[in-house]
């Protein structure tokens, strides 16, 4: 009954690009105000306030940038999964412009995640990349993201566009468990993993509460970016409908 | 200062991360509004024009 209900809900303010464009007006602001908010208190306390590692001293502030982007990168390929499936099952234009949209973002973040993996692999380890399995299961969806990419900007006819990418982020979303057991599989380098270390008090709260808030001000910094380029897109795809046109009259 | 600006001997690795993820976020939030921009743009001529 209230799963019915929501579903209702949702169908009628946030799948028909008319209703999404006009429902997402006022979150803009308040996603890059919570983006502002949590990103500078994360900056600040993690590279002033947060004590230095025993072990990698100041060097480990590098996971405030590092980790909430390679958690970023994999959240997205998540969503691009599920804005997939909704596609090919349902074909809901807006799950497959949420999911052309994210692609590039997925990708900065990932290739974020690589870098600043390497320059922490580089203090730490003394060398800048290693075929190590958590490295080389993130580069493979650093390919995932770009082969998307790339597959959506030669193809033209938009469905055929839509099915064959959508195909590849489903079939994608396999390398996601890879790249979070990669580091309890395989014996690698890159230490385990840090997140669902949380239930054991393995990080400090003092070094944990800024890497929170760094990883959700990775998040709110996506979710800005993608309903400010699904919007846009939007208003491309629907240039020729009576609503469009108003707005700009 | 000159003990945050050194970060020990890491200084150099941690700004250079950091400076890199601000670029990154800055190019982001400009490649978005430029297209945002190019497609209003657009869309404005078109009006014009059917005017």
């Amino acid at each position: 009954m209230f799963f019915k209900l929501g579903l209702d809900w949702l169908g009628k303010n946030f799948l028909s690009p008319k209703m999404f464009y006009a429902n997402t007006t006022k979150l803009l602001p308040w996603l890059a105000i919570l983006f502002m908010s949590f990103f500078c208190y994360g900056l600040i306390d993690g590279l002033f306030y947060a004590p230095a590692d025993y072990q990698q001293g100041d060097g480990f502030r590098i996971i405030y940038v590092h980790v909430p982007s390679a958690f970023t990168g994999m959240a997205i390929y998540a969503v691009m999964a599920v804005c997939a499936v909704i596609t090919l099952v349902w074909r809901i234009k807006i799950a497959a412009i949420c999911m052309s949209c994210s692609a590039s973002i997925g990708a900065w973040f990932t290739f974020l995640a690589l870098v600043t993996g390497s320059i922490w692999g580089k203090s730490m380890w003394g060398t800048w990349w290693i075929w190590d399995a958590r490295l080389t299961s993130v580069l493979i969806l650093l390919f995932l993201y770009l082969g998307f990419i790339a597959l959506q900007s030669v193809i033209d006819n938009q469905q055929t566009k839509e099915r064959a990418s959508a195909l590849i982020a489903m079939v994608g979303v396999i390398n996601l468990p890879i790249i979070h057991y990669s580091v309890i599989w395989w014996n690698t380098l890159h230490q385990g993993p840090t997140i669902s270390q949380f239930a054991a008090p393995s990080i400090a709260p003092t070094m944990l509460y800024p890497l929170l808030a760094m990883i959700a001000a990775f998040l709110f910094f996506y979710g800005w970016m993608v309903l400010t380029r699904m919007r846009s897109q939007i208003l491309l795809r629907e240039m020729k409908t009576e609503w469009v046109k108003k707005i700009y009259e | 200062m000159n003990d945050i600006f050194w970060m020990g001997e890491y200084g150099t690795y941690v700004w250079t991360a950091y400076s890199i993820t601000l670029f990154v976020f800055g190019l982001n939030i400009f490649m978005t509004y430029r297209e945002k921009h190019k497609i209003k743009k657009l869309l404005k001529t078109l009006r014009d024009e059917s005017t």
